[in-house]
């Protein structure tokens, strides 16, 4: 697939602005803070309903303005279709297909799918589970929209259950601490009783959910692995092999945070121990996962209504990257750390791929980072794709192998050139 | 900031459901243009609704007497309760002329996040109903969102010990929406393929 045009106004520092863009390669081009990440972010962002820099919508509303729209006419097997949002920080997003209104934002996903490396990544390999569990849920998005509504379902579970928890360590709290009387009053006013007698309804809730992120997680982390490997193995040749193995809060019996090594049943890794468990189909059944979920809520019950947060499920689970025996994160050197993130991009992209569609890669300001056989050698790998789009502060960032179309930005004004 | 009086009326429109401070500021002064008459006769609305309107005593339905228009009607079978969120739900049940039953309105889904457990809800008044045993089916017809389903699990657990028959509407509902806003035939339609609550 690829973008047709885009129209911004009101988006980040552009008041307005329309784009023809082409299949091939298109490159941005101008000093910083002139706007080109703006650009490519807009059309991530159509692609995933949010930003790769910001959580919040915000900061995409041009200073002074009350809400942002973006336009993308995108065209799959000759076919186009335009999307159109309208941001609206603080209220409901809007969302229109070929200009019929469309009930829920989420309507529109897939529709654009985009592969967007950028610098930001490497707190894909350096950064918290956080953003390794973001990635591959994106990932389940960018080829499923319908794990759009999983994730927010789960979400909502765990906000849900979370105010339950909450309830309840208040009142364990109250029991025999300084302020007794006065917590066990707040514990009552809430509905005491409610807690322990609800808590297993949302034991369900959190199962069943949890149970259809995490079987696709694992599903995806065994799609990736090979991928991942390969690109990184292209990328930095004669270094350790890149590693990819999923480490589930269900398949430990201590605390949760620690170490949950791919000896678990869920886990799946290179190790020789995962990978004689493999995975089976039993092993991502959703009813078995759900199954193992309650029971292992019920293991640290005890422990969540202490805390007063949910300690077991998808949330607290780890993409865990390796590199050679070593764990990527705190080892990897800067470059390694990069031509990791920049392979784990790289696999998503080849899985999207391999179902039929090239997305549109996007990348932003990535050259600038690399050395030249590794420049030369992602210039390789995505050269062939359906489009390809990139941003660079000087000409000579963009490597020769991806010679195009480009545009100079500058102080917001986008003019093509070649 | 409007001269006293002006700022009430926003302010205690801001307060209504849907009503953003914008839309509050446009209510009042669409009224404060409006004819005394107008205005006279939506007060008195607002002040008789409060009046006149109670809750049935019996199944929570808005009614203008002790019982209302459904528990009154000797014509409904008295085996089957329908258990919903709100009396806009029955409304919306009522129309599809697929159920002949009782109703029974729980005043809200269970929403730790709002502080509403069972004891907020007309829990410990359905169990009063059920206990003489006449009651053979309760169909759950709450919310088909997350709160509407664990408020559904939650009463199958409660009411499973008493034997009868549990239903839940059949899917098909739009997932994630209020009842009222699906159509009468798709409403119907969940009706007739009620499937039974196994918990
Ligand atoms: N919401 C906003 N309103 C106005 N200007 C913004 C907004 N968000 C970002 N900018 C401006 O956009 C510029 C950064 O643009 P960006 O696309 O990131 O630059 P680059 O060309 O280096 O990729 C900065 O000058 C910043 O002040
Ligand atoms: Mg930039
Ligand atoms: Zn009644």
């Amino acid at each position: 697939m690829h973008v047709a045009h885009l129209s911004l106004a009101d988006f980040r520092s552009y008041e307005s602005v329309e784009l023809d863009l082409e299949p091939g390669v298109t490159a941005f081009v101008g000093p910083n803070g002139q706007g080109k990440t703006n650009l490519v972010e807009a059309l991530g962002y159509v692609a995933t309903l949010s930003s790769h820099r910001v959580a919040g919508d915000a900061p995409l509303v041009r200073h002074g303005a009350t809400r942002a729209i973006i336009r993308a006419a995108v065209v799959k097997d000759d076919r186009r279709a335009l999307v159109e949002l309208e941001i609206n920080p603080g209220r409901a997003n809007r969302a229109r297909l070929n200009r019929s209104p469309v009930p829920r934002p989420r309507d529109v996903l897939g529709l654009l799918r985009t592969v967007l490396f950028a610098p930001e990544d490497l707190a894909l390999v350096k950064g918290d589970p956080s953003e390794r569990r973001r990635f591959l849920d994106d990932l389940l998005v960018a080829r499923a929209p319908r794990f759009a509504g999983v994730r927010a379902d789960y979400d909502r579970v765990l906000k849900q259950r979370g105010a339950l928890l909450r309830t309840a360590a208040l009142a364990r709290r109250g029991r025999g601490g300084p302020r007794r009387a006065e917590s066990e009053a707040a514990f009552a006013a809430a509905g005491a009783g409610d807690v322990l007698s609800t808590l297993e309804v949302w034991d369900a809730q959190l199962a069943r959910y949890g149970a259809e992120l995490l079987g696709a997680r694992l599903e995806l982390v065994e799609a990736l692995r090979p991928l991942a490997a390969e690109a990184y193995a292209a990328l930095a040749p004669g270094s350790g092999a890149a590693t990819l193995s999923y480490r589930s809060t269900l398949s430990t019996g201590g605390d949760t945070e620690s170490d949950v090594s791919a000896g678990g049943g869920v886990s799946t890794g290179l190790s020789t121990e995962s990978r004689s468990l493999g995975i089976t189909p039993a092993v991502t059944d959703r009813d078995a996962l759900a199954e193992r979920l309650r029971a292992r809520l019920l293991e640290v019950r005890q422990a969540e209504l202490e805390r007063g947060v949910t300690l077991v499920g998808p949330h607290r689970d780890e993409l865990f990257l390796g590199l050679g025996d070593l764990p990527a994160r705190g080892y990897a050197s800067h470059g390694e750390s990069w031509s990791f993130a920049l392979a784990l991009r790289l696999a998503a992209y080849e899985l999207l791929r391999a179902e039929g569609t090239d997305p549109v890669l996007i990348l932003d300001d990535v050259f600038a980072e690399l050395d030249t056989q590794r420049r030369r050698r992602l210039a390789e790998i995505v050269a062939p794709a359906e489009q390809v789009l990139i941003t660079a502060a000087v000409p000579e960032d963009v490597p020769a192998e991806l010679s195009g179309a480009r545009f100079d930005v500058s102080e917001g004004s986008v003019t093509r050139v070649a | 900031m409007y001269e006293g009086v002006v700022q009430n009326l926003i302010d205690e429109l801001g307060m209504l459901p849907g009503v953003g401070p914008k839309s509050a500021q446009r209510i009042a002064f669409h009224l404060l243009a409006a004819d005394p008459a107008d205005v006279k006769r939506l007060a008195h609305a607002l002040l008789e609704v409060k009046e006149k309107v109670r809750f049935c005593r019996v199944c929570g339905n808005v009614a203008a007497e002790e019982e209302c228009r459904i528990c009154r009607d000797a014509r409904r079978d008295d085996h089957v309760i329908c258990v919903v969120e709100e009396s806009k739900d029955v409304v919306a049940i009522e129309k599809t002329r697929e159920f002949r039953g009782r109703y029974h309105v729980l005043g809200g889904a269970i929403s730790p996040i709002d502080g509403i457990g069972p004891d907020d809800l007309r829990i410990r008044e359905l169990m009063t109903r059920l206990a003489d045993g006449r009651v053979t089916e309760l169909i759950i017809a709450t919310d088909p969102n997350l709160e509407g389903e664990a408020t559904a699990t939650y009463l199958a657990r409660l009411v499973k010990p008493m034997g009868l028959k549990v239903t839940r509407l059949a899917s098909g509902l739009p997932v994630g929406g209020d009842l009222e806003y699906a159509d009468e035939v798709t409403l119907g339609r969940a009706f007739e393929g009620r499937r039974l609550l196994d918990v």
